[in-house]
């Protein structure tokens, strides 16, 4: 396509042009379709946080983690006791968010540890049985001592703040007015970058080519010197890291946690996000997030519209979200299997048959 | 004492359903080394459709004996899950039989998310009730209560596992599963049907799991679109702990796991001195599962090593 | 003191003992070769040797340290690398990625080096895309470099195997039927490379089924039937054993 072809060419105008676009874009969003609408940006920046972290661990290492949602949730209830009136603790958030990050990746340590020895189907049940521990103790251990508040969850959880200069509120600048939604997202906008740059490194680097000899023949990686069991506990572990983050954010710019927002369907959105867009390939994860959050909050047009034109909702949209994503699972692997955006490599690991095949004379140039 | 013989007895009770799902999960295992995420959503639409057609039943003959009723329900949940089996081998796992081992894993997962909430669009969100169809007594049994359908599920659990013992060992169909489950290229190159006996395989554990899933909501007085869930995880962790891909395992699991779960809910508020309750009971499934694949993970009759070279 | 020191080794699947109190020793610059009838239990010994398979019994020693029974990459760590028999490479990276994945092992980048690429990062990948590129010269792929493994001819694919090994500095290599499938011409050229090999200090050690290249190339051959080691010692001697004709060139003969 020309257009691409006019921006590749000109890669400093097309950061640029994609940096101002950022920069506005929760205005640009707020007017066009309004101030709710920059609360699903926010999301979305956050479910782009969190399947970068996956992404790690499913499209570079090939480990599937049907329990992410658990470091998630563990960011953000660290969160929530170390700042909010549950415990009377109010410690700032850049003291909070690394603890927290941290009690995920050792929570990976000490999960991916026994797995990951194991074939990778041990992983993806335990991890499945670990998610649902932890929302089990966080729906009950609101008794004899009252730690997660149960059911209810936890609120009055604090803001982001510097200082005086809380994330809550208005504030102006310049004579704009920022809104709490648009101040976190400027502040997710900074982590995903931080983010993908974390992961674009890493992709390209000895330890990314030990991941994706992993993934793609773990005797053999082995038999090249690679400690297997290390560096797939590396990929967990920094996947957890990135949840906690995630979790951490998630619980100051929503002010309330509670079980419900953990459940294991969170964990299959985020892996469908990185399948739909694209496993190991950072601008399809983004995608599949970004498409994923705000699809669903399209559907709720649906809803309205059945309201509209037959008087009651005949089919909850809500209740279809899901289903459409177990159907989207399949159909991706069965005909798409790399990804609306695929990684090149992974392009080629799916589809063998049709690469370019380079016919190669016996024997070339010998040193 | 005798809450020890109780929760003993509910152990075993729940064990048995549990073995016999747990069954469905260990013979695709043992064949095709993929873990079936939807096996335990294949255990609910027994229970589901079951329920369906019992209430159907009761609407045209309600004078017709609850075992005759609950009979019917069962009739018609079996040959719809090995139906529901069948084509979820068929649709989902056989293209992608020989494609990296993530992406049948994947569809595993798409599969149980879309049965799920199939079942919920069908039957809604709501807890339905189990009707009180089947003959009630209760015996003395050292001190502890036996109900008739506990008697009932354990001894139809046993029948049906015997006479799935005598399949697999016995008929030709069960020594090509051996056969397959030992080598597919072998045992296609001895004229094995290898897709047929797949198929099979996955048909035969779907009508186990109808007959589980029933069972199951017969026991609780419960069926729901997400039973099939926990239910599933449990049982895939009691053939993990009998050794996957192990028949007789899967049943000791089973049954280990029932008791295991059940004694440990008895007695959790007093190995805690009170600070967890018996609602923690869902948890041991997982912590057995972890601890098996620490240190044992090739489980209690696994002959395989789960481990890779 | 032998570079390699095989002990007595035994490995049993089940009751079935695939190969029974094997000993032998490879020493230092010399070209060792493996032969034996199929299912002589070759491949299971190279299997003990590298870390895949555990020992029931018996001593590894590399350089005088015990190696049996560790994980393959500590050794590899040692300087003991090896090939597969049915070739496995990375499929879908390129042939220079395949190699950069070999040099792992002797090189330290952490996560923390490479998100911030300093100067000692970026020195280190450097030297790793350095020497890779050197080493597919070294086995005639030089120009094969952005080729995916997967594309390359199958003769290229064994010499691409062979460098990937190479990359982790190994003072021993350990080729499993390094010249199968190949043509005469190519065999030849395959025994000259080997002799270049050995001749930059690598002593290699060979499973191989073709008799002739071995007798020509190899300093001394253990022959191995039956998961038992039948003769050891220089290519015409064992070819004059009568024991070993009888299990294995006597056939070949033929």
């Amino acid at each position: 396509m020309p257009v691409i072809k006019f921006f590749r060419q000109r890669p400093q105008l097309t950061l640029l042009l994609l940096a101002v676009l950022l920069a506005v874009l929760p205005f640009l969003v707020g007017a066009g379709l309004g101030k709710s609408w920059i609360r699903v940006l926010d999301f979305a920046l956050l479910y782009v946080l969190l399947a970068l972290g996956l992404n790690i661990v499913v499209g570079y290492a090939g480990l599937l983690d049907l329990g992410y949602i658990a470091f998630y949730a563990l960011g953000a209830y660290l969160y929530a006791w170390l700042a909010s009136p549950h415990f009377g603790l109010h410690l700032p958030f850049w003291a909070v968010l690394p603890i927290g990050a941290l009690l995920a990746g050792l929570f990976g340590v000490l999960l991916g540890a026994p797995t990951l020895r194991l074939r990778g189907d041990y992983l993806a049940i335990v991890t499945l049985g670990f998610g649902e521990i932890i929302r089990i103790f966080m729906n009950n251990l609101n008794a004899p001592v009252n730690i997660t508040n149960g059911p209810q969850g936890m609120n009055l959880i604090d803001p982001i703040a510097f200082g005086d200069f809380t994330f809550k509120g208005t504030h102006h600048f310049f004579g704009i007015a920022f809104s709490s939604a648009h101040l976190y997202y400027y502040l997710f906008l900074g982590f995903v970058l931080l983010a993908m740059l974390i992961a674009l490194r890493l992709q390209d680097s000895r330890i990314g080519r030990a991941w994706a000899a992993i993934r793609e023949d773990e005797v053999a990686a082995a038999a090249m010197g690679i400690n297997t069991r290390n560096v797939k506990l590396l990929a967990f572990a920094m996947g957890a890291t990135f949840g906690g983050l995630a979790g951490g954010l998630f619980a100051a710019f929503q002010g309330f946690i509670s079980p419900e927002s953990f459940g294991l369907m969170e964990s299959i959105m985020i892996l469908c996000m990185i399948v739909l867009g694209g496993m190991g390939n950072i601008p399809g994860v983004i995608l599949g997030a970004v498409l994923l959050t705000v699809l669903p909050e399209a559907l709720r047009y649906l809803g309205d519209a059945q309201r509209a034109l037959l008087g009651h909702v005949a089919l909850d949209p809500a209740d279809l979200r899901m289903l459409l994503f177990g159907v989207a699972l399949i159909l991706m692997m069965l005909f798409r299997p790399e990804g609306l955006l695929p990684s090149r490599r992974r392009q080629r690991e799916l589809h063998p048959e049709d690469g370019p095949g380079e016919q190669a004379s016996l024997y070339d140039s010998r040193g | 004492m005798d809450i020890f013989v109780q929760q003993l007895i509910n152990g075993l009770v729940l064990g048995s359903i549990y073995a016999l799902v747990a069954l469905g999960y260990t013979m695709v295992y043992g064949i095709l080394e993929l873990i079936n995420f939807a096996h335990g959503e294949v255990t609910m639409f027994g229970a589901m459709v079951a329920l369906a057609v019992i209430g159907v039943v009761l609407g045209v003959a309600p004078d017709l004996p609850g075992l005759l009723v609950v009979l019917a329900g069962v009739l018609v949940a079996i040959p719809v899950c090995m139906l529901l089996g069948f084509s979820i081998e068929r649709l989902a796992y056989r293209p992608l039989r020989n494609a990296p081992r993530l992406a049948p894993l994947i569809t595993a997962i798409g599969l149980s998310i879309v049965l799920q909430n199939v079942a919920m669009l069908i039957w809604g969100r709501q807890y339905i009730a189990f009707p009180p169809l089947l003959p009630k007594g209760q015996y003395e049994v050292l001190g502890a209560h036996v109900s008739n359908l506990q008697i009932f599920i354990v001894v139809l659990s046993i029948l049906v596992m015997l006479g799935l013992w005598f399949m697999v060992q016995k008929t030709r169909l069960g020594r090509a599963m051996r056969a397959t489950a030992q080598s597919r290229a072998v045992a296609q190159l001895m004229g094995v049907n290898v897709n047929s006996v797949i198929a099979a395989t996955f048909v035969i554990g779907s009508a186990l799991a109808a007959v589980a899933g029933v069972m199951v909501s017969a026991y609780y007085g419960l069926a729901h679109y997400y039973m099939g869930f926990l239910l599933g995880l449990k049982a895939f962790s009691a053939a993990v702990l009998g050794g996957i891909g192990n028949i007789a395992g899967a049943m000791l699991g089973g049954l280990l796991l029932g008791v295991i779960e059940a004694l440990g809910a008895g007695y959790i508020g007093d190995l805690t001195g009170g600070f967890l309750g018996s609602h923690y009971q869902d948890v041991f499934a997982f912590f057995v599962l972890i601890l098996v694949l620490v240190f044992r993970p090739s489980g209690l009759l696994g002959e395989r090593v789960a481990t890779r070279a | 003191m032998a570079l390699l020191e095989v002990e007595c080794v035994t490995k049993r699947f089940g009751g079935l003992a695939a190969l029974d109190a094997v000993s032998l020793s490879v020493r230092q610059g010399e070209i060792y070769g493996l032969i034996g009838p199929n299912g002589a239990g070759k491949t299971t010994l190279f299997n003990c040797m590298t870390g895949l398979y555990s020992v029931t019994g018996g001593q590894v020693r590399l350089d005088g340290k015990a190696i049996h029974n560790r994980k393959p990459h500590e050794i590899v760590r040692q300087g003991f690398a090896r090939t597969f028999q049915n070739i496995r490479l990375f499929p879908n990276m390129t042939a220079l990625e395949n190699v950069m994945v070999g040099r792992h092992v002797r090189s330290r980048a952490s996560v923390l080096g490479a998100v911030l690429r300093d100067k000692r990062t970026r020195a280190e990948e450097a030297a790793i895309r350095e020497r890779a590129q050197e080493l597919l010269h070294f086995v005639g792929l030089g120009r094969k470099g952005r080729a995916l493994a997967s594309h390359l001819a199958y003769g290229e694919q064994r010499r691409l195997e062979i460098a990937r090994a190479l990359a982790t500095e190994p003072r021993l290599l350990a080729l499993d039927e390094p010249v199968a499938g190949m043509n005469p011409t190519e065999r030849r050229q395959m025994a000259d490379f080997f002799r270049k090999l050995r001749d930059t200090g690598v002593s290699l050690l060979l499973i191989e089924h073709d008799v002739k290249l071995v007798m020509g190339l190899c300093d001394r051959v253990a022959v191995l039937d039956y998961g038992k080691k039948i003769a050891e010692g220089a290519p015409e001697a064992v070819q004059r054993d009568p024991a070993v004709i009888a299990a294995y060139l006597g056939v070949e003969a033929a």
